[in-house]
């Protein structure tokens, strides 16, 4: 019988597959991989590793404290390696741009009604919910992927990060 | 989307073998002991009763899903969002070049309808379509029963997120879902959540990880998590995917754990443009111009990324944005 082994990708684990080309381009499938891209990204970055039109996915190096950030939507995060906490605000005067997408810096401590507190680790997906504070942290180096809107801090370095032969 | 009317569905009595046979404008369908038989005014073709019922299978449960469904190189259905195209051919170049492709368009009631009857009356007691390979009877053979409990799925559709209140729920044994073999070693645990009081609605979290690794169905993408038109649908893969979707609009694939290899070809003509491989941590796009059959060796978890928004093959089709995501 055999004995199933799933295999999971980390930040100083992972095998990153490829595109083998017949008749196209590479660079048609924007190809790449989130542990690569955290690997080498700084604390808290945000680097789109997909997109379609306004959404995006973002790869996040979680390491440290986050800056606490709201968005005017819905944002939902998916520790992919490591352990993150992410604390939840009720903000007392601090508002979403309704007419922005994305999250936004909240500058210092914002005030508020505490909501909650998430430990999350692998495989773990969290909602960060619409007009709402949230913080995260992490004491080792881990990553979260973001699903959002295209926002005033994602990064986009897709040359950097793709197959382009 | 057309509402659900009680549609008429055109079938025969029982042949010998005990299997209905199915009429759709000039298509017909009927199957043997091995084999489902097409035809149509300009041509016909036979297909292996497993693929076409797996196939069948996915083009209802995903309500005939973005753009098209490659049952294999000459059958299939074309999505338009309140009707649906059933050709013959209309994607293989050489049946185009022979003039022996054909197609009509339905009302989406009217060949579900057809397809729902079909695929309850195909689908023996021991066979479900949804099943790996290893997981499940064989689909061949004479008239044995049926199986509607495993047809008759309701596709999971998260509206805010997977376990919140008042919406999808988590699976657990207690809800008859299990741990597959291939996800024994998947960790169970579930997040730490501390909510306040009043804040029931919002603080929400829960193990993706541990929801697929009890999946009981394969190549069925769940909508889990849902920011306006982005639609986060992971699935568990095993084998080969039953069928060829040709895209709409671009479709991106994260590849959350194990190995998926992609074939893709072009969207109109089925020539091959690339292979792609994809093991934990890979993302890659599917452009608006292919069509794609995916392999996995080992059970996987796949986190397919959908935009739902109604407005992209309109766009597409008029060429008002590219077939790619991002140009580079």
């Amino acid at each position: 019988m055999t004995e199933y082994k799933t295999v999971f990708g980390s930040l100083t684990n992972y095998e990153k597959g490829g595109v083998e080309v017949i008749n196209d381009s590479p660079q048609n499938y924007v190809f790449s991989n989130l542990f690569e891209v955290a690997s080498r990204s700084k604390p808290w970055e945000k680097v789109a590793v997909a997109k379609n039109m306004e959404y995006v996915i973002e790869a996040i190096r979680a390491e440290g404290v986050s800056p606490w950030r709201i968005a005017p939507h819905d944002e939902f995060a998916l520790v992919m390696d490591g352990q993150v906490t992410i604390d939840l605000l009720d903000p007392d005067s601090v508002t979403a741009n309704s007419n922005s997408t994305g999250s936004v810096v909240v500058d210092g401590e914002p005030a508020g009604r505490k909501m909650g507190q998430i430990v999350a680790k692998r495989g773990h997906l969290s909602l960060l919910p619409a007009n709402r504070c949230y913080r995260m942290s992490a004491r080792d180096a881990s990553v979260v992927l973001l699903q959002t809107i295209l926002g005033p801090d994602t990064v986009q370095r897709w040359s950097d990060i793709c197959q382009k032969h | 989307m057309a509402t659900s009317q009680p549609q008429e569905v055109k079938v025969t009595e029982p042949n010998e073998q005990g299997y209905r046979s199915y009429s759709l404008g000039e298509f017909n369908f009927r199957r043997d002991e091995h084999f489902v038989h097409i035809d149509w005014p300009t041509g016909r073709h036979v297909m292996a009763v497993e693929p076409f019922l797996k196939a069948l299978m996915r083009d209802i449960a995903w309500n005939f899903f973005y753009g098209t469904v490659n049952f294999d190189s000459v059958i299939g259905t074309v999505n338009h969002y309140g009707d649906v195209d059933l050709f013959a051919g209309r994607f293989n170049e050489d049946y185009r070049k022979a003039e022996i492709d054909h197609l009509e368009n339905f009302p989406h009631d009217e060949i579900k309808a057809t397809f729902e009857a079909m695929l309850g009356d195909w689908v023996n007691e021991s066979f479900d379509p949804f099943a790996a390979p290893q997981e499940t009877g064989s689909a061949y053979g004479d008239k044995a029963g049926n199986n509607f409990a495993a047809v008759t799925r309701t596709r999971v559709t998260a509206k805010r997120m997977i376990g919140m209140p008042d919406d999808e729920l988590l699976r657990s044994d207690e809800s008859g879902y299990t741990v597959n073999r291939m996800f024994a070693d998947v960790d169970q645990s579930e997040p730490e959540v501390k909510v306040e009081p009043g804040y029931e609605n919002e603080v929400s979290a829960f193990s993706l990880f541990k929801y697929l690794s009890r999946s009981d169905v394969t190549w069925n993408p769940s909508v889990v998590s849902v920011c306006k038109d982005s639609l986060y649908c992971p699935t568990t893969e095993e084998f080969i995917l039953p069928i060829i979707h040709g895209n709409d609009r671009v479709e991106w694939f994260i590849q959350l754990s194990d190995e998926i290899i992609w074939e893709v070809a072009d969207r109109e003509t089925g020539r091959p443009r690339a292979n792609v491989v994809m093991k934990a941590g890979d993302c890659a796009a599917m452009p608006a111009d292919i069509r794609h059959q995916g392999f996995s060796p080992k059970r996987s978890m796949l986190l397919v990324w959908e935009n739902n928004s109604a407005a992209l093959p309109g766009m597409i089709a008029r060429g008002e944005t590219p077939n790619v995501p991002v140009e580079f």
